[in-house]
């Protein structure tokens, strides 16, 4: 501990050598992965809002019975833009801006192990959410088959289709550099003494994940390019007519679109693994079952993607067998909420924003995860499919999942990063409507799905009125406290006057509060000395 | 003392957890409002209305232990009550612990959810089979042994109060959006197969209070079952996005006992012979023109809408259009066959000939076109059958 600190006090005196000047060099041109997690940062957050209003047109739409505001095509192309956005352009940029930032700090790191590879991974994305939202301008519109793109009907779209798989294939690249490169990163550049279980759950979370978004993009890649060619080429790969199998492309689809819910998800479930201890100022419980549960669920999601089509007409020993798999996923998730709970038993808790936010997570993510249980029992999920009860089960896990986690992990480094401390009171404030507006928006949506109101329809019968109601109000109130949100990142980087120590958080152990706040350009320019003083998780917790 | 607070604390919190659960899971219903799956009228509904309601039990328990606890450490376990931080980080005892329970109890899930897919998946032998067949944006069913065929679209004042800024208070009408102008009519206790495939892009035939959905792909066939213990009128809806107006192709299911069902099978065969008749005589253009604003009204205008403008650019105008004023037989093929690579379908398997003449001559001659042609019944059907 002693020779880290002396170590940080060093590096607090010349932080601000080495940063380029102009404006060009330091954020075009920039090679340092704090900036790149910046730039990265400030994407995911723009498409969060592009992606939110999008929900918001679905929601002002689905106010009320009768269309009012918009035709069922453009409705159409709301939803798949919404999806396209918030799950290529928010959360998973969010992720790696956070994987930027953290892994080198956390690691005892300078940099990434690549960072040239690291500039172009980010710099391709802002041309590819372009390009993608330049369809909505364009004669033929946007796409409008679903997020899924199943054909026969996402080859029904018009000329605009080339531009959105041309934009997929470059967030696909941009996803398999990143990951690369952080795996590189991972194994390569650990400080001395940052042995594999050493390292932060973060850190593991990120590892697992790169692998996952290395096996699956060029999956999706290949289904989009034959899609393509089907569209442009008169091949027929997806073409009954021709040959051709559309179920194939459901199949291939979902071996890349399971591993990518976990993509999402499993980087959330790091980022609470941090905050959690250090609020309730006790180690992580069951380190290692964490590390291996999250291995597990990494294994299970090549396994599983056939619960997706269980209303396909697949064998009978096909379901049993994407049943059973999928249930098995139950015990590695069980497994990290109980040791989240054991890690808060009897422990000192205090609840500022970051544990506020990793507590709604806990929660609402659980409640997430059972209502997946049920969807897994393939007899009765001939009565859920393509109903809201998915539409509340997916957004349980990814909004208060993925994105309460992203909100919890941002207040929780934001001092970190910026040297002044957010808005407690505003940060709190944040959280309490969120947290409830975002119940109001899909906790009646279970009882519409299970009512019988299908997915992906513009309009609905009167009798699902008074829910879908409450669910828009939900929305609208959720979505303008997004703007909160905003308000205290702007506040805290640009005005607040409340300087950040260090260690931010009196319970906060890891490599990162050896640093200053705002930490140096260049992380750690010698390796840290690594000892069980200065790991995040308790030693021997095996 | 410190006991007799932790039990209130315990206490209060599992109550409270309870309550929440209840004003989630409960209280919502009395609104008035269906909040919970169907029983439904089918041995399949009844078994997964069993199975949801066995998992939803199983999870509401697990919920309320695992908030509960949560929530009890929240308030006892936090700083401002001067709690000191216990420092274990691991048992290995409590890890096996929670590994097996939920294996157990996901075994005991298991049972009753392999029973149910296998009595869903393995069909009985059937006394009847009707073929459905899903279009954008109508169902067609075809009674296999009785040979009756017709299409079933979503009823015309649905289809007009549902457009865009229409006027019509969708409250105001019956059955808004669930409402057909053909429901399948079907026998009670009556074994019935299902088989389902689709002409343009997948759908998804879905009628809650059977019990299941299943999609309707092109190129594929595939097999459902259904044994419907009640008559009445049950509704749903495509349950899988097709495009454009995947919110507008309901379901109506008239279920007859055995013996009105026959009846109306012999009307239906009636129907048809008189059908036949109608395509051998010779129609007057105001005939043609009055059945023909009726069937574009019903099947043309989702896309080439009510004024003929058509919706620029996936589908054109009629007004004026090369086709419904050039050559007839051109314009004939584009509507029996359709248009590969366009939202344009062949109707020719779909409408009756009489429907396809009246709709060709309606087309030729409204919206400012004055072809003046008349297409006859009889023309379509030499066309069709060479």
């Amino acid at each position: 501990m002693s020779n880290a600190s002396t170590h940080t006090l060093d590096h607090a005196d010349d932080h601000h050598d080495h940063k380029p000047t102009s404006f060009l060099n330091r954020w075009l041109f920039t090679t340092n992965h704090k900036d790149i997690g910046t730039l990265y940062l400030i994407l995911a957050l723009v498409m969060f809002f592009v992606g939110g209003a999008m929900a918001m047109i679905i929601r002002a739409e689905l106010f009320m019975p009768g269309l009012q505001l918009v035709e069922p095509d453009f409705f159409n192309q709301m939803t798949t833009m919404h999806a396209l956005i918030m799950v290529f352009g928010a959360v998973m940029p969010a992720w790696v801006g956070f994987a930027n930032w953290m892994i080198p700090m956390m690691i005892g790191a300078p940099d990434m192990a690549l960072p040239r590879l690291n500039n172009w991974s980010f710099w391709i994305l802002p041309f590819a959410f372009t390009m993608l939202a330049s369809t909505l301008f364009m004669d033929s519109g946007g796409p409008a088959a679903g997020w899924t793109l199943y054909p026969p009907l996402s080859l029904q779209g018009g000329q605009s289709f080339a531009f959105v798989v041309f934009a997929i294939h470059m967030m696909g690249i941009s996803s398999i550099m990143g990951s690369i490169n952080v795996i590189a990163t991972i194994l390569n550049m650990r400080a001395p003494g940052m042995t594999l279980l050493r390292m932060p759950l973060f850190v593991w979370t990120w590892l697992i994940t790169a692998f996952l978004l290395i096996a699956v993009m060029p999956v999706l890649a290949g289904a989009v390019t034959m899609l393509l060619t089907d569209h442009f080429f008169a091949t027929s790969f997806f073409n009954a007519a021709g040959g051709g199998d559309p179920v194939m492309f459901q199949h291939i689809f979902w071996f890349f679109g399971h591993p990518e819910v976990y993509i999402l998800i499993l980087p959330a479930f790091g980022v609470v693994s941090e905050i959690i201890p250090t609020f309730a100022r006790k180690p992580l419980f069951g380190y290692s079952a964490m590390v291996y549960a999250t291995a597990s669920i990494a294994f299970l999601s090549f396994i599983v993607w056939a619960h997706h089509m269980f209303t396909v007409g697949m064998p009978l020993t096909g379901e049993l067998f994407f049943m059973y798999a999928t249930m098995l996923i139950a015990i590695p998730t069980g497994v990290k909420v109980f040791n989240w709970v054991s890690t808060m038993w009897r422990g000192a808790m205090t609840f500022e924003t970051p544990m506020l936010f990793a507590i709604g997570f806990v929660v609402l993510f659980t409640i997430g995860g059972l209502s997946g249980l049920m969807l897994a029992l393939a007899s009765v999920d001939l009565q859920y499919h393509d109903t809201y009860f998915v539409v509340a089960h997916f957004h349980y896990v990814l909004v208060p999942g993925a994105i309460f986690a992203l909100m919890a992990g941002t207040y929780y480094w934001l001092p970190k990063w910026t040297g002044h401390m957010y808005s407690e009171k505003w940060g709190k404030i944040h959280f309490w409507i969120s947290a409830i507006s975002v119940n109001i928006l899909f906790f009646p949506q279970h009882y519409l799905g299970l009512a019988g109101m299908p997915r992906r329809i513009p309009d609905y019968s009167t009798q699902f009125a008074d829910f879908n109601m409450i669910s828009s109000i939900g929305g609208f109130i959720f979505g303008a406290s997004q703007l909160i949100f905003l308000g205290v990142i702007i506040h805290c980087v640009y005005k607040s006057r409340e300087k950040a120590s260090g260690r931010v958080w009196d319970g906060a152990k890891g490599l990162e509060w050896t640093l200053s706040s705002p930490p140096p350009y260049h992380s750690f320019n010698t390796p840290p000395v690594i000892d069980s003083t200065t790991v995040a998780h308790a030693e021997g917790a095996h | 003392m410190k006991k007799q607070n932790t039990f209130i604390v315990a206490a209060a919190v599992t109550a409270a957890v309870i309550a929440a659960f209840w004003l989630l899971l409960a209280a919502p219903g009395y609104t008035g409002n269906e909040i919970n799956m169907t029983r439904g009228v089918t041995t399949q509904s009844a078994i997964n209305y069993q199975l949801h309601m066995i998992v939803l039990w199983i999870c509401v328990v697990i919920g309320v232990i695992v908030f509960s606890a949560m929530f009890f450490s929240i308030v006892l376990h936090r700083k401002s009550r001067n709690h000191e931080a216990a420092q274990f980080s691991h048992s290995t005892k409590a890890e096996i612990i929670w590994t097996v329970i939920p294996i157990l109890i996901l075994v005991v899930i298991a049972v009753p959810a392999t029973k149910a897919l296998v009595n869903m998946e393995v069909a009985p032998e059937t006394e009847m089979t009707v073929k459905i067949t899903g279009f954008q944006w109508r169902w067609k069913y075809h009674y296999v042994e009785d040979d009756i065929q017709f299409i079933s679209s979503l009823d015309a004042v649905s289809n007009a109060a549902r457009r865009l800024s229409s006027g019509t208070d969708p409250l105001s009408v019956d059955n808004y959006l669930l409402e057909v102008d053909h429901p399948l009519v079907l026998p009670a206790n009556t074994k019935i197969k299902f088989l389902l495939t689709a002409d343009d892009v997948i759908h998804s035939w879905w009628v809650p209070a059977l019990g299941w959905k299943r999609d309707a792909i092109p190129g594929f066939i595939n097999e459902a079952w259904t044994e419907i213990m009640e008559p009445g009128t049950y509704r749903g809806q495509c349950a899988e996005l097709c495009g454009k107006d995947h919110g507008f192709m309901p379901i109506v299911l008239n279920v007859l006992p055995r013996a009105e069902y026959e009846q109306w099978v012999q009307q239906q065969q009636n129907r048809m012979v008189d059908e036949r008749s109608e395509v051998e005589r010779l129609w007057s253009r105001e005939e043609l023109m009055e059945l023909g604003e009726d069937v574009y009204a019903a099947q043309c205008a989702a896309c080439h809408q009510s004024d003929g403008m058509g919706l620029a650019p996936a589908f054109p105008s009629l007004a004026g259009s090369a086709v419904a004023n050039g050559p007839v037989n051109e314009h004939i093929d584009v509507v029996l066959n359709g248009r590969a690579g366009t939202a344009m379908q062949a109707w020719g398997n779909m409408l009756s000939e009489a429907d396809i003449a009246a709709a060709l001559t309606y087309t030729r001659n409204a919206f400012g076109n004055e072809s003046g042609d008349v297409v006859q019944p009889q023309t379509i059907y030499r066309i069709k059958n060479g």
